[in-house]
């Protein structure tokens, strides 16, 4: 029997549909101000028994009428589970999603210890980078590379986003090369992020999900900071925004067998 | 009796009819949502709900007819001011509003910003004109339990008749010595407001009469470690809460009925929540009417609170009153004494309270503790960092939240209860 993982956050929603523990199925969407029509075209044509739903829109989900019934587990238990599947030698958790951060410790079965999540501001968060990345009038998927092109990274002290934007403009005011700001906004993350994984108390090896880990420059700065070289005690997967669908497929796949 | 016979009441206690109008309506809804909406909730409950629906009607024409009497209206803040010696003087004692986001601008003229939510609270009720409660009083009475409500008073006494009593920060000797001569201060500032003396006979009557509350709550705390929970926490936190305005040999007669009822309901073996739902013990800052934001996001999780470790909680009730006491001065010592067993955060070192959640949480054999500090409350967030490396070290899990009365993070809240419960379970 099918098992469908789905995954809404903020920025996008993902779906994963397992069969005999096997990913037979991965789509992604952005969530709009319309996630609900947004997630019935992803399942279009999908056929499940059961569905484990996670992130923000986890309600939303099990009051569809979808035709199987949809359990729901947070997003920090799906990352955990999804993380752990794709490198079970982990043992922190770090997830930067859309709206979220949040850090994880893993106890060696894979169950999650201690979490630490950002409060209310999105500081360090995905919406963060987008929101900078306008500054610089390039595209979000784009500006970690550019930030690459730094290499003398002024301090941006502002945790709050809009703030830091301000600190930004002031920056380029004052003539930084606009590469060498974006690489301080990148560090500004890095370095609240490390906060937070010293906090669950950071054990190698680390895995960094959600779709921040797309950005190379998260990768680079997040490894400097933590210590944890990538690929071998820093594990990134290669779709790392579809961790929390995955990890919420694997809890369908467990409650079935149970 | 509707709302409309407490118009005049209200009128002349100078409240703000329309915005209070509008404060009693989310408050009903608040607490239809929150109370009236659990399942199989105990019949000895209806009192707290008329209790509750009457908080700004008949509970103030009691107070109001007293007041006629000449007795003295006493509100204060904070368990440390002993309400044995405003019973002893015939003056009636009550809590004050200071749980709900009112007046919070108005506030912020008085307070800055960075000041916690029960503060601002308390300073808003009072200039937006909200609380009967607050403008039938004829003393209030505060304590130097914190920076922000010491520094808060100071710009209250220019709004409301104040009275301040040093709680002093330390256990020594001379901190006892200054708390005796604070409890006699005070004691002096009701005789000379009522007209009448303290005697050794009236204070052995009002010590008997707060322990006997006391004990009821003892004993319904207990009630309440049964497996599984025969109450739910929010209706315990509620009854916590009722205590501190409701007249106490009422409430102490009331919570006695309930729980025969709950003896009843543990014999039957019947809950409120499955025998296996996970069991939450809160700690740390005190929750005021009616703020029940995150014992309902934790119950609505699927957990039950077995224990409230909280001035609204087992903090308030847990020591009595020696009362083998004969003169007036082995009283007032024995209740001194009691009162320097309160283990508030304000005190240093304080390491009995560490001891005392330690104890409270292996003895009600619960899952996790999830210890609740208001924004900015600097005491609660500074222990709440001791409260979980000794539950760690113990063996306990615990997960520290801040919040204030706004309602604009209970998602995240959800999400970090509902992940808190997902890993204690």
């Amino acid at each position: 029997m099918t098992v469908l993982g789905i995954d809404i956050g903020s920025r996008s929603i993902e779906v994963v549909a397992m069969d005999q523990g096997k990913v037979v199925e991965k789509r992604q969407a952005p969530t709009t101000f319309n996630p609900v029509a947004q997630l019935l075209a992803l399942l279009d044509g999908l056929d499940a028994g059961l569905a484990v739903a996670t992130g923000y829109g986890r309600k939303l989900v099990q009051d569809l009428d979808l035709g199987f019934p949809v359990e729901t587990i947070t997003e920090i238990k799906a990352h955990g589970l999804g993380a752990h599947h794709l490198f079970p030698a982990g043992r922190t958790v770090l997830d930067i999603g859309g709206q979220d951060t949040k850090a994880l410790s893993l106890l060696p079965s894979g169950r999650v210890g201690k979490f630490e999540m950002n409060d209310r501001c999105a500081a360090g968060t995905g919406k963060f980078l987008e929101y900078t990345a306008q500054i610089f009038q390039i595209p979000v998927r784009d500006f970690g590379a550019y930030a690459l092109g730094g290499d003398k990274p002024p301090i941006i002290n502002s945790m709050c986003t809009v703030f830091a934007e301000t600190e930004a403009t002031s920056l380029m005011a004052q003539g930084v090369r606009p590469e060498n700001i974006a690489l301080g906004l990148h560090l500004s993350i890095a370095r609240r992020t490390a906060n937070m994984l010293s906090r669950v108390g950071l054990v190698l090896p680390l895995i960094f999900v959600g779709g921040v880990a797309h950005n190379p420059c998260m990768r680079q700065l997040l490894s400097e900071q933590t210590g944890a070289v990538i690929g071998e005690t820093l594990f990134i997967p290669e779709e790392p925004d579809m961790t929390g669908a995955l990890g919420a497929a694997l809890w369908g796949e467990s409650l079935e067998a149970s | 009796m509707t709302q409309e016979a407490y118009r005049e009441m209200w009128e002349n206690l100078n409240l703000d009819i329309a915005a209070h109008d509008g404060l009693l309506g989310v408050l009903g809804k608040f607490y239809g949502d929150i109370y009236m909406s659990q399942k199989g909730r105990l019949q000895g409950m209806e009192y707290l709900d008329f209790v509750l629906s009457e908080v700004h009607g008949l509970r103030i024409k009691e107070l109001q007819d007293a007041k006629a009497q000449g007795r003295k209206i006493i509100g204060t803040f904070c368990v440390f001011v002993p309400e044995e010696l405003a019973l002893a003087v015939d003056a009636v004692q009550v809590g004050l509003c200071a749980g709900a986001d009112a007046g919070k601008e108005a506030a912020e003229t008085l307070v800055p910003r960075n000041t916690c939510a029960l503060i601002k609270s308390f300073i808003g009720f009072k200039l937006a004109r909200l609380c009967p409660y607050t403008e039938s009083c004829d003393l209030i009475v505060g304590e130097t339990t914190c920076d922000g409500k010491k520094k808060a008073y100071e710009a209250f006494s220019e709004h409301a008749p104040m009275y301040v009593m040093e709680v002093p920060q330390t256990k020594t000797e001379s901190a006892r010595a200054l708390w005796k001569a604070e409890v006699l201060r005070y004691m002096a500032r009701l005789e000379e407001l009522t007209g009448r003396k303290v005697t050794a006979e009236k204070l052995a009557e009002a010590i008997k009469t707060v322990n006997a509350r006391r004990r009821a709550l003892q004993r319904l705390n207990r009630l309440r470690a049964a497996v599984p929970a025969p109450i739910s926490g929010r209706d315990v936190l509620l009854i916590n809460q009722v205590s501190f305005y409701d007249d106490p040999i009422r409430f102490t007669a009331s919570i006695n009925t309930l729980c025969d009822q709950l003896e009843e309901r543990i014999t039957a073996g019947e809950g409120v929540a499955p025998k296996d739902a996970p069991r939450v013990m809160l700690s740390g800052c005190p929750m005021a009417v009616p703020n029940w934001k995150l014992p309902y996001v934790i119950e609505s999780s699927g957990a039950v609170i077995v224990g409230e470790e909280s001035c609204i909680g087992t903090r308030n009730t847990r020591d009595l009153t020696d009362e083998s006491g004969q003169t007036l001065e082995e009283m007032i010592d024995a209740l001194c004494e009691r009162y320097m067993k309160i283990d508030c955060a304000c005190f240093t070192p304080n390491a009995e309270r560490l001891d005392n959640v330690e104890t409270m949480a292996k003895d009600l054999k619960v899952d996790g503790v999830i210890q609740y500090a208001l924004m900015f409350c600097q005491p609660y967030a500074h222990e709440g960092i001791k409260v979980e490396k000794r539950l760690t070290a113990g063996g306990v899990p615990s997960m520290s939240l801040e919040t204030d009365y706004s309602m604009e993070d209970i998602e995240q809240l959800k999400t970090r209860v509902e992940a808190f419960l997902e890993t204690v379970k």
